[in-house]
């Protein structure tokens, strides 16, 4: 029964494809190959590989390991620092007022025109492409914690007082719990912008990666490869999407029972 | 007490500053990599008056403001006719989910190859990145209309056309604001971000790169300084324009809390 | 064993406290009523140590207050937003006992001994959403009991449940002071409520609220929401509190509300 609901929800997909196909195929157009083309594209490159490495080709290892590495490296590395000093800047209104200005400026940085600047300033490779995916990540995540740690129940922090929590109680048990559901909006916010950022930092400051091989498959004239590379962007986007609401709604299941009776 | 904040604000600022410039005298890092701080205002106030920044500038304006423009009129429009027709709806939303996730910046590759016209490349690109906000803002604002307001108009013999001009969308708006201010940071970025792959004759990404292959690291930081200062006044501007505009409906949800 | 004297607050150049005095002795349990609006709230927040009174002395156990004492509990009104919503009740329960220096194993103990004093030995896993605003508010007073305090406040603990529920609480909160000796201050705007549950009434004016009378009730410890409610003597104290509230509703002052009460 679902099976078929899922169906009717989704049947505009398979008839898109199909009349992608068709256009393509009658098009002719190099810079259009047809999907059925970038699919066989796709499994030749990344997915003909043997059943012990889950079909993955060494291709595939070679573009999505460093990728993925990048992309989790630097969004954890941000969300540790972030949540960090999101938190301390929320709990002091005094804190906040210094350092707002300076959080609005660099929220508002196009964090791709600091790619020139993390080049000539770090080496090319990893550090000038975590440089850019942490500096373009942080301010979601800043922003986000700063507002939930900032308005936290002002009963829930009277019961701590009243029965005497330490600070760490009241940080661990009070303050990080309720800010949770505003970091994870922050934290799913950042992470599609990390893969963003990733290609960004991959074409202009690397030598390995999905984005590598993207800008080198369009330089080589290589069209499906190049539209494989898009089509794997956009499947992996997915999946981290999913698998964050997943891990979402786990850790936030008391969030969503108590909106529901409230 | 806002007077206080402001004061605080500023010594935040000062402070930042001050202690950039004190890691400059120090000595620690090379100032041909990092420049001193004062290096970079002082660059950063040159610029006012630098005729090739001001082109370059206004150049990457003009292509946000364009990009921006048909960004609306297009998303905008899909989302009202997708926001007006449910079966319509619920057949592109699996569509939509599926492109949506695909970063922006990787389709930027493929633009190049099918424009061979810089600006057409940079506005295709703005557009294909910065309209799922605004769409998907059009038919959530869409969906949330009181149905009591529409029945109204409509037992006063209101035809479809009027409704939704009188009802649906002056509901809707705030959404829609909402969704074209975070697709004008959007277009920021993929309009630099074309500029930095595809080349081109101008714009600030142009301008940066220049600066970086001349080995002017306060430049670059300079420039970078102005197109935050831009964005952040342009997101000023736009919050105030929905405060004042929309005042009503902060008033309705503020109350429903 | 808690000593008011004197107690003074405002918020800016509104005067909300103008000089309350009163005093619990060991394991009273005194109702505070006064008209909505009158400081109730905050004479229990100065008492808790929560703000920070303009004026007047408050000592509890001989030592005068002035950050949030020890031994102290509070239950408030709103449960939604006492209790912790990430947690499970018997956490919820459980938490504060750390500081009383006992293991996880000693503080399970004792919240699920606290839950069932309350009448709840099987909810200890459940979350506060998944619960009643009745057993919510009991979740409450079970972590306030485990915690063992030598003052309980109670701010309108009842105020946002049904009435059938409200009255289960209030022979809890009876039940609780007669066998575990705790003192109790327990803030109510329901006449009838305050004269059920107190061993003495003290009715306050409106604000600037003053102590407009403080009534012995003597109706005994073991009171029935029926056979209680039909004594005579209750039915005569509630009316007598029912004047004096509405006396200070009229802006009569302490001496006026006095001579309404000879009458």
């Amino acid at each position: 029964m679902k099976v078929v609901t899922a169906l009717g929800r989704l049947w505009l997909v398979p008839v898109a494809l199909v009349v992608w196909e068709v256009v393509t195929r009658a098009a002719e157009q190099p810079f259009f190959p047809p999907p059925s083309a970038i699919l066989a594209r796709m499994h030749e490159m990344w997915f003909s590989g043997p059943l012990s490495r889950l079909l993955l080709t060494d291709d595939a290892l070679a573009d999505l390991g460093p990728s993925l590495a990048r992309l989790f490296s630097g969004w954890l590395i941000t969300a540790i620092v972030g949540v960090a000093a999101g938190i301390a800047i929320g709990c002091s209104p005094r804190l906040s007022d210094y350092v707002n200005p300076l959080i609005q400026l660099g929220r508002a940085v196009p964090p791709p025109l600091l790619v020139p600047f993390f080049l000539a300033l770090l080496k090319l490779g990893t550090p000038a492409q975590l440089a850019t995916i942490v500096f373009g990540v942080v301010w979601p995540i800043l922003l986000n914690t700063i507002d939930g740690a900032r308005t936290v129940d002002r009963q829930h922090l009277e019961t701590a007082r009243i029965f005497g929590f330490s600070a760490a109680e009241r940080l661990w048990r009070v303050i990080l719990p309720s800010a949770l559901p505003k970091i994870f909006a922050g934290l799913r916010l950042a992470l599609s912008l990390a893969l963003i950022l990733m290609v960004i930092a991959e074409i202009f400051a690397g030598t390995d990666g999905i984005g590598y091989r993207l800008l080198y498959t369009q330089r080589s004239y290589l069209y499906p490869d190049m539209w494989g590379c898009i089509v794997l962007l956009g499947v992996l986007g997915y999946l981290l999407n999913s698998a964050f609401l997943l891990v979402e709604r786990r850790v936030l299941a008391w969030h969503r029972g108590a909106r529901q009776t409230t | 007490m806002d007077y206080a904040r402001v004061l605080r604000g500023a010594a935040g600022v000062a402070g930042f500053l001050a202690v950039a410039e004190l890691v400059g005298l120090s000595g620690l890092v090379d100032d041909r990599f990092l420049p001193r701080m004062s290096t970079v205002l002082g660059a950063a106030t040159g610029l006012v008056a630098d005729p090739e920044f001001l082109a370059d500038a206004g150049a990457t304006l003009t292509v946000w403001a364009l990009g921006l423009l048909l960004t609306v009129a297009l998303a905008v429009s899909a989302g009202l006719l997708l926001g007006t027709l449910p079966r319509a709806e619920a057949a592109t939303r699996p569509l939509i989910e599926f492109l949506r996730p695909i970063p922006s910046v990787a389709v930027i590759p493929l633009a190049i190859l099918l424009f061979s016209d810089n600006l057409h490349l940079k506005l295709a690109v703005i557009v294909y990145a910065a309209s799922w906000p605004v769409l998907i803002n059009t038919i959530y604002g869409l969906k949330d209309v009181d149905p009591l307001a529409k029945e109204t108009l409509r037992s006063f013999g209101f035809g479809p056309v009027s409704v939704l001009a009188r009802v649906a969308l002056p509901s809707a708006a705030p959404f829609i604001a909402t969704g074209i201010r975070v697709a004008s940071g959007i277009a920021v970025i993929l309009a630099i971000s074309a500029e930095l792959m595809a080349g081109g004759s101008e714009g600030v990404g142009i301008y940066i790169t220049e600066a970086a292959s001349g080995g002017r690291v306060d430049l670059m930081l300079a420039a970078t300084l102005w197109a935050g200062l831009f964005g952040l006044v342009a997101d000023a501007v736009m919050v105030a324009a929905e405060r004042r505009l929309f005042r009503w409906h902060h008033v309705r949800t503020g109350g429903a809390r | 064993m808690l000593k008011i004297t004197d107690l003074v607050h405002s918020y800016g150049s509104h005067r909300v406290l103008g000089g309350v005095s009163l005093s619990v002795a060991e394991g009273e349990l005194v109702s505070v009523v006064g008209p909505s609006g009158c400081g109730k709230s905050t004479l229990l927040r100065s008492i808790a140590g929560l703000i920070r009174p303009s004026g007047g002395r408050i000592t509890l156990g001989g030592r005068p207050v002035e950050r949030t004492p020890d031994d102290l509990a509070i239950v408030f009104q709103d449960y939604s937003r006492s209790l912790f919503p990430w947690m499970s009740a018997a956490n919820n329960v459980a938490l504060p006992l750390r500081r009383k220096g006992m293991d996880r194993r000693q503080r399970r103990e004792a919240a699920m001994a606290a839950l069932d004093q309350v009448g709840l030995a099987d909810a200890g896993s459940k979350y506060p959403w998944e619960m009643s605003g009745g057993m919510q508010q009991r979740v409450s007073i079970a972590r306030a009991l485990a915690y063992r305090p030598s003052l309980l406040l109670m701010d309108e603990p009842f105020g946002s449940v049904d009435a059938q529920t409200r009255e289960d609480l209030e022979d809890l909160v009876l039940n609780v002071c007669a066998h575990h000796g705790i003192t109790i201050l327990l803030i109510t705007h329901d006449i009838d409520e305050s004269v059920y549950v107190g061993d003495r009434v003290v009715v306050l004016t409106r604000s600037p609220a003053v102590v407009a009378a403080d009534l012995v009730i003597g109706l005994g410890r073991t009171r029935d929401q029926i056979a209680t409610r039909q004594l005579d003597a209750f039915v005569r104290l509630r009316a007598e509190v029912g004047r004096l509230v509405r006396g200070g509703h009229t802006g009569h002052t302490t001496e006026s509300t006095s001579v309404l009460e000879k009458k």
